[in-house]
């Protein structure tokens, strides 16, 4: 399992990992689980693309996903970009089927992109995918209290000079960006559920946002790894572990949230 | 109960002056030629009746909305930037009950919110957020989850989060339309303190006067898009409000309420009936 070819998966993973944790902090508390979902889904197309013309299919996946974001971040106001972001998606997925049945690319190859590979990291792919991770997590740090100030209360950072719209376009270019990145290694269908599942569950653990964002990482870490391991072990898709597993620590955290109400009764409601 | 006495700022100069604004917006003119001043550590009361422009004037004196004449001052600023002398408190703020912050973390993002980079927890910052939490009577519920909160205590919350940056001049956006009247006589008496202890003016709006006429210093009446201010006893007159409506309104003392009473054929009598601010005459 820890094998040399395997190693790639492990650091990338981890990698992957981290990132959905942070990005997806603020993916849900501002509310963004659909741009999480389109956007992933829809660059998988880019990389069907890139496979055509025979480019580097990260370099697919990340011009699709940018041009997403940019796309439902100009076009759709905030909070009201549902009607943008679905044809946005549609659109991709149109261009994606066109790509696909151009491609002569074997089956299991774009299977790998929807739904994860476990072996699908190449040495090659290392490098870009972690420069990328620290780019956008130095990203969210650089933008960490503008963004919550505008996701948490818009109308009070615009009168404060926070524009809110150019912290939404900026946020979805680093989710693209973060998007394209994982794709390939838990597939474009479950990105979503790492960057939604440990960041929701750790909303039950913690009042804390900072305490919040360490936690998601950690659950999302939590995730990948023990995903790997059962994916490797059971010879089961990863996509399949991954997103019973995110969707489980939710579980889990509503659980304890319940729990802990119940024990100590609130005071108010 | 009717002390209206000017707050002792006789050397002052005026925190805020809005100088003539007038804003048209598509082809409707929805703010003509309104001017008035604060002066620092005064409670100015916005009233109107919905569709009346106040969120525009707000607007205007944030500087999210650029008047087509006239200009706003505030702290001796009409540039971009004097917008940090103010604390807004929004009239509709959704908050999440199930996201991680707590009250005293929202009120630390009034600090540096709008500052690029991560908060740095301090000793400084801490005893700031408690100093803020004192003021507005906020301890009780300060480690809790602002999503769960009454509407009363998000209230609190929020005027903590515009106060801890210190500003000259405090503005609400009808700030007492979803609370019930205890609530907002709270909120009135802690906006009072405020004005006075911390010497910061106070400009709330409001459909509805009567919970402000103990602690106005000075009424901003808008009607129709223009604009009365000065004393209530000068503006809440039947004179200037039929001159500010166009049309004969009548002004009813009864006790210590006042009624706004709308002559005959006045064509949006109705509405100022069901904001009860007052009721159609004959």
């Amino acid at each position: 399992m820890f094998s040399g070819f395997m190693t790639n998966t492990w650091v990338v993973a981890t990698v992957v990992a981290a990132l959905a944790g942070v990005v997806g902090f603020f993916v849900v508390l501002r509310g963004s689980a659909f741009p999480a979902h389109a956007i992933p889904n829809g660059a998988f197309a880019g990389a069907a693309a890139a496979n055509l013309l025979g480019l580097n299919a990260l370099l697919g996946l990340g011009v699709f996903a940018v041009f997403a974001a940019l796309g439902i971040g100009t076009l759709g106001r905030r909070g009201r970009h549902d009607v943008v972001t679905a044809l946005a998606l549609v659109l991709m997925l149109a261009l994606g089927a066109l790509f696909l049945s151009r491609s002569t690319e074997y089956e299991p190859a774009i299977y790998a992109l929807l739904f994860g590979e476990v072996l699908g990291v190449s040495t090659t792919e290392l490098l870009p995918v972690a420069f990328l991770a620290v780019v956008c997590i130095a990203a969210i740090v650089f933008m960490y209290r503008p963004l919550t100030l505008s996701s948490v209360v818009p109308e009070i950072a615009e009168a404060r000079g926070v524009r809110s719209h150019r912290m939404e376009i900026a946020f979805l270019v680093v989710l693209a960006v973060a998007t394209a990145m994982t794709v390939p290694v838990v597939g474009a269908l479950l990105i979503f559920s790492l960057m939604i599942g440990p960041p929701a569950a750790a909303r039950s653990f913690t009042d804390r946002p900072p305490v919040a964002i360490i936690l998601s990482m950690a659950i999302a870490l939590a995730t990948v790894w023990a995903a790997i391991a059962s994916s490797y072990a059971s010879n089961w898709p990863i996509g399949f572990f991954v997103g019973t597993m995110s969707a489980f620590a939710y579980g889990i955290g509503r659980a304890w949230a319940a729990w802990r109400r119940s024990r100590r009764p609130a005071t108010r409601l | 109960m009717t002390d209206r006495s000017q707050p002792v700022t006789a050397n002052e100069p005026d925190v805020l002056r809005v100088e003539g604004v007038t804003v048209a917006l598509g082809g409707r003119t929805i703010l003509e030629d309104v001017a008035f001043a604060i002066a620092p550590g005064s409670f100015t009361g916005l009233i109107g009746s919905n569709g009346a422009g106040k969120t525009t004037l707000l607007r205007v004196i944030l500087g999210l909305q650029r008047p087509g004449r006239g200009r706003v001052v505030v702290a001796g600023d009409a540039g971009n930037r004097r917008n940090r002398s103010i604390g807004y408190v929004p009239q509709k703020v959704l908050l999440d009950p199930d996201m991680p912050m707590r009250a005293r973390d929202l009120i630390g993002l009034g600090l540096d919110g709008h500052r690029f980079g991560i908060p740095m927890p301090s000793k400084t910052r801490t005893s700031l957020v408690d100093e803020m939490l004192a003021a507005v009577d906020a301890e009780r519920f300060a480690n809790a989850r602002v999503g769960i909160l009454s509407g009363g205590e998000q209230q609190r919350v929020l005027i903590a989060h515009a106060l801890i940056s210190r500003p000259r001049l405090l503005l609400l956006d009808e700030p007492l339309a979803n609370l019930d009247l205890r609530s907002g006589q709270e909120i009135i008496g802690l906006l009072h303190r405020i004005a006075t202890e911390h010497h910061i003016a106070v400009l709330l709006s409001a459909h509805e006067m009567n919970p402000l006429l103990p602690v106005m210093d000075r009424v901003v009446y808008l009607a129709g898009g223009r604009a009365a201010a000065g004393t209530t006893d000068e503006v809440i007159r039947t004179e200037v409000l039929s001159g500010l409506y166009g049309h004969p309104v009548e002004v009813l003392h009864i006790h210590d309420r006042v009624l706004v009473i709308a002559g005959p054929g006045y064509p949006d009598a109705a509405r100022l009936a069901a904001e009860g601010a007052g009721i159609e005459l004959g």
